[in-house]
């Protein structure tokens, strides 16, 4: 009986019930000098001069400015095809484009003593006019970097319109979504710490989801040697996309070597607000053409994103919204043209979904509005456009191959759990009734990719002296439970009991290569890697015990349940792993149970449906989500208890986008949600509990048929709610409500259809 | 750095009596952090909204950003590091972990003792009370379900 597909408990949990976190503020790190950043509180402004003669006056008290960084600019890799022009110095130069953006940093003794210091250091600012929305910057007239003559930092896409395209279509609907600026608000704030050991290397201790990726970065634009270059990341509080290196820890990294001595720094939440990079900010206009029966012909995505102030990331993702347009659909035309531009706000990344999300946004209010329009049922106009089950592979006009899928199947089962047909009578009933609270009923169905630029990862497995494994990873897990998941996947190989299997991750002198964690993509390469080695492990274990047991390795067989090598057909003399590994260090041959794996594949295409049931306040415009019914298909499952966990999150966070979270600017550029005051994003006490409904199609690109799961509730939640709300508001002819809906939102968008 | 007078605290954390000298603005959970080497006790946000630094203080939950140390003074408190029995999980810990009630770790020391909380003064709460009872603790990986589960089997355990 195998392991995989158990709830298995997971085996990290204990030391974070006991407080044992060790994350990297709980470091000791004796010595270590406190480094405090001095941000701007402008979004656009000249900045003529840094005075840090007061606060350097202060006992213990040094500050570097911008003209004291000898250190690259930070920015994107040439393949994004981003403007190579708009790259962030580590510290403002002579200008700064966002408020929070570093001007002057601070290196103290202790904590106080650098907010002391930082409020002493005098910055002399000249106010430039800023841009904040993606219109007013795709206008060019405020420029952010003016020696380019135009805020677009990356395009994607078509740019070239036919103008016949809708040519032949009975019905044409359009709409605008805004999917909002979002923050990934991790309960962990970043911490870096540094320091240049003896030896002339550099150790940099990071809050992030990409230690490897963070190392190459680090020399890079440092100027060191990548052998020279340790980066540990330890236990995370949480990432969503957006915790990889960023200024910060490039900065504690540059200020180690410059004084030659350890470093560190935690920021504030508010800092946390401002500082760590957002996501979404994608303006989404699309149309959609198809015939009175429900059939869509053709469709067009016009993306414009914000890139923030620097494009990095987020001036990228429009590419996978852009892949992703077609979802489910099987649409003979599709369209897409992105633009990203930059604006005078905090630059933008991947946060949970990174660009599938905004594709599933789009197309999902496309399919409501035109289910509206001819009269079909929401889930009748899905099901006559979904890819048919038996035209996997697929690819989409927009060029994806998509693996597996059953979208049908995946709609019937959802209808069936979530009984539709009388939540449709239900709100038959009280629409006659007229009472002052609107049922609505929202569906959605998304397909999302999964390690979306087909990446590599390293796998290894060691047997210890002790007989136990090892299994290193160049995966990272920030809360997604790594430690158990691919432990049940080596111990499941080697025959050992799941505890037996040790799961080490995040530093970079430990695991040779890594790719990190991100695009869902951890056990569908980085599990597959590991199994991949441990499979090895058991074929050279074979050899080993053939030797012992006087037999060749041919005739060895492992009995993964019991965990015992012996001769095929007779059960003893056998081998544990014990014996053998007691064994073969004692012939020095334990080296020879050690094996590193790579494993490369292509994308795979997870999918759901999700159902989610409001009330609609009319009066007050305030939305209650009184169920969420999802189906999420990833593949096969592993571990089905981290499986739920994952879209319990998921969903989450995609209903805080629908009903509550943004993040907000002022006129003048200042963020006004900087605290977690400001920026509200759901407690237990706005969310029901979730109906999951586990449906599996396994993938044919990996051996273990996992997809990605970790991202699915977030692109499946926001567009049910959204489809949700407007439902509920059908009767008043309202077809447009801005995200969040929040009571604001849907009150003023009753107004303007009353008026 | 300023000088500033310090007090003298007198305080039980986890059952062990602690005397300390502290600056009059010293929260508690900077005391617990750096002067007591509690680093369990989590710090989240600035303004009190987060409740990954609850613990508990003559019994009750407590957000140890917003109290004082020196408001401490007298008091029993009891931080995650004093829940659990040498090996023992307490109840509540336990039913975190059945339940698969935490990913990141983060926000849990702040849930398992607001929870501790929540069972003295509602042995049976109903799964609205909890909601509403958690609603100062913020979690951004669980979208709280199993949290939720994890309560209501401890509070069947009779935590």
């Amino acid at each position: 009986m195998s392991i995989l597909g158990n709830r298995v408990l997971r085996v990290e949990d204990p030391r974070f019930l006991r407080g044992e976190g060790r994350y990297l503020e709980n470091m000791p790190l004796e010595g270590a000098a406190w480094v405090t950043f001095v941000r701007s509180p402008l979004a656009h402004a000249r900045v003529n001069a840094v005075d840090t003669t007061a606060a350097e006056a202060l006992p213990n008290v040094q500050v570097f400015t911008g003209a004291d960084v000898d250190a690259h600019p930070f920015g994107p890799p040439p393949y994004w095809n981003i403007n190579p022009a708009m790259v962030r110095p580590l510290v403002a130069r002579d200008v700064v484009r966002f408020a929070g953006e570093i001007v002057a940093v601070v290196v103290s003794e202790d904590r106080a003593s650098g907010v002391d210091a930082a409020e002493l250091v005098m910055v002399d600012y000249d106010s430039l006019p800023v841009v904040l929305t993606v219109e007013d910057a795709a206008k060019d007239e405020v420029l952010l970097f003016p020696d380019e003559g135009t805020n677009v930092a990356a395009r994607g896409g078509s740019q070239e319109h036919d103008d016949g395209f809708f040519d032949g279509c009975d019905v044409v609907v359009s709409d605008t979504v805004w999917s909002q600026r979002m923050a990934a608000a991790p309960l962990e704030p970043r911490s870096a710490a540094a320091e240049l050991g003896e030896d002339g290397r550099l150790t940099l201790w990071a809050t992030s989801q990409t230690p490897h990726t963070d190392k190459m970065v680090v020399a890079g634009i440092l100027g060191f040697d990548p052998a020279q270059v340790r980066v540990i990341s330890q236990d995370v509080g949480g990432g969503f996309g957006a915790k990889m290196l960023e200024v910060e820890g490039l900065l504690i990294a540059w200020l180690a070597r410059k004084l030659g001595r350890r470093v560190r720094w935690t920021e504030t939440r508010t800092e946390n607000m401002l500082a760590l990079l957002h996501g979404r900010a994608q303006q989404l206009e699309f149309t959609l053409g198809g015939s009175r029966d429900g059939k869509v012909l053709a469709y067009r995505l016009d993306v414009l994103a914000d890139a923030g102030a620097y494009p990095i990331l987020g001036a990228f993702l429009p590419n996978l919204t852009g892949l992703m347009a077609s979802a489910v659909y099987a649409i003979p035309k599709i369209e897409v043209e992105s633009r990203s531009v930059v604006t005078n706000t905090t630059p933008t990344t991947s946060i949970r979904g990174a660009g599938r999300p905004e594709a599933a946004q789009a197309i999902e209010r496309a399919l409501d509005l035109y289910a509206a329009e001819i009269g079909l049922d929401p889930a009748e106009v899905r099901r006559t456009n979904f890819i048919p089950q038996d035209a996997f592979p697929h690819t989409t006009a927009t060029g994806a191959t998509y693996d597996s899928g059953d979208y049908e199947g995946a709609l019937d089962l959802l209808l069936r759990s979530a009984g539709y047909d009388e939540l449709r009578e239900e709100q038959r009933r009280r629409r006659a009734e007229g009472g002052p609270v609107e049922l609505g009923i929202g569906l959605a169905a998304y397909v999302e990719i999964s390690n979306p630029v087909a990446e590599t990862e390293f796998g290894e497995v060691e047997i210890t002296e002790d007989g136990g494994a090892i299994l290193r990873t160049g995966s990272f897990s920030h809360g997604q439970g790594h430690e158990t998941t691919f432990a049940m996947i080596a111990a499941e190989r080697l025959g050992l009991p799941v505890e037996r299997v040790t799961v080490v991750k995040g530093d970079t002198d430990e695991i040779p290569q890594g790719a990190g964690t991100f695009g869902s993509k951890s056990t569908q390469i980085g599990g597959v890697a590991g199994r991949l080695a441990a499979d090895e492990v058991v074929e050279r274990a074979k050899g080993l015990a053939g030797d012992y047991l006087e037999a060749s390795a041919a005739d060895v067989v492992l009995d993964p349940a019991l965990g015992r090598f012996h001769v095929v057909g007779t059960a003893e003399p056998s081998l544990s792993w014990v014996d053998l590994a007691t064994r073969a260090s004692t012939d020095g041959r334990l080296g020879e149970l050690k094996v590193s794996q790579e494993f490369q594949a292509p994308p795979t295409f997870p999918f759901g449906i999700h159902l989610s049931v409001v009330d609609v306040d009319k009066e007050t415009g305030k939305v209650e989500l009184r169920r969420h019914v999802a189906v999420d298909d990833a593949g096969t499952l592993i571990n089905p208890l981290v499986a739920d966990g994952q879209v319990h999150g998921g969903i989450a966070f995609g209903v805080g986008q629908a009903l509550y979270e943004e993040v907000v600017y002022g006129e003048d550029g200042y963020p006004l949600t900087g605290t977690f005051v400001g920026y509200a994003f759901p407690s237990a006490a706005e969310l029901p509990s979730y109906e999951r409904v586990e449906m599996v199609t396994p993938t044919p690109h990996n051996t273990l048929g996992v997809k990605g799961i970790g991202e699915s509730g977030t692109v499946g939640s926001t567009p049910a709610v959204h489809n949700a709300v407007l439902d509920a508001l059908a009767p008043y002819g309202v077809h447009h409500v801005d995200l969040p809906c929040n009571g604001e939102n849907v009150w003023k968008a009753l107004q303007e259809a009353k008026a | 750095m300023t000088n500033i007078a310090h007090e003298t605290i007198s305080l039980a954390v986890n059952g062990e009596r602690r005397e300390a000298d502290v600056e009059p603005r010293q929260l508690l959970v900077y005391f617990l952090r750096e002067q007591l080497g509690l680093t369990g006790t989590n710090v989240g946000c600035d303004t009190s909204s987060c409740g990954a630094c609850t613990v508990l203080l003559d019994g009750e939950s407590v957000k140890s950003c917003t109290v004082l140390a020196v408001q401490a003074d007298g008091g029993e408190v009891t931080t995650i590091e004093g829940l659990a029995s040498g090996d023992e999980l307490h109840p509540v810990q336990q039913a975190f972990h059945e339940q698969h009630g935490l990913q990141c770790g983060y926000c849990t020391p702040g849930f398992v003792l607001a929870t501790v909380s929540l069972l003295e003064e509602n042995p049976s709460p109903s799964e609205e009370e909890i909601r509403r009872a958690l609603e100062g603790n913020l979690c951004r990986c669980t979208g709280y379900h199993n949290i939720v589960r994890a309560v209501e089997a401890a509070a069947r355990a009779g935590a």
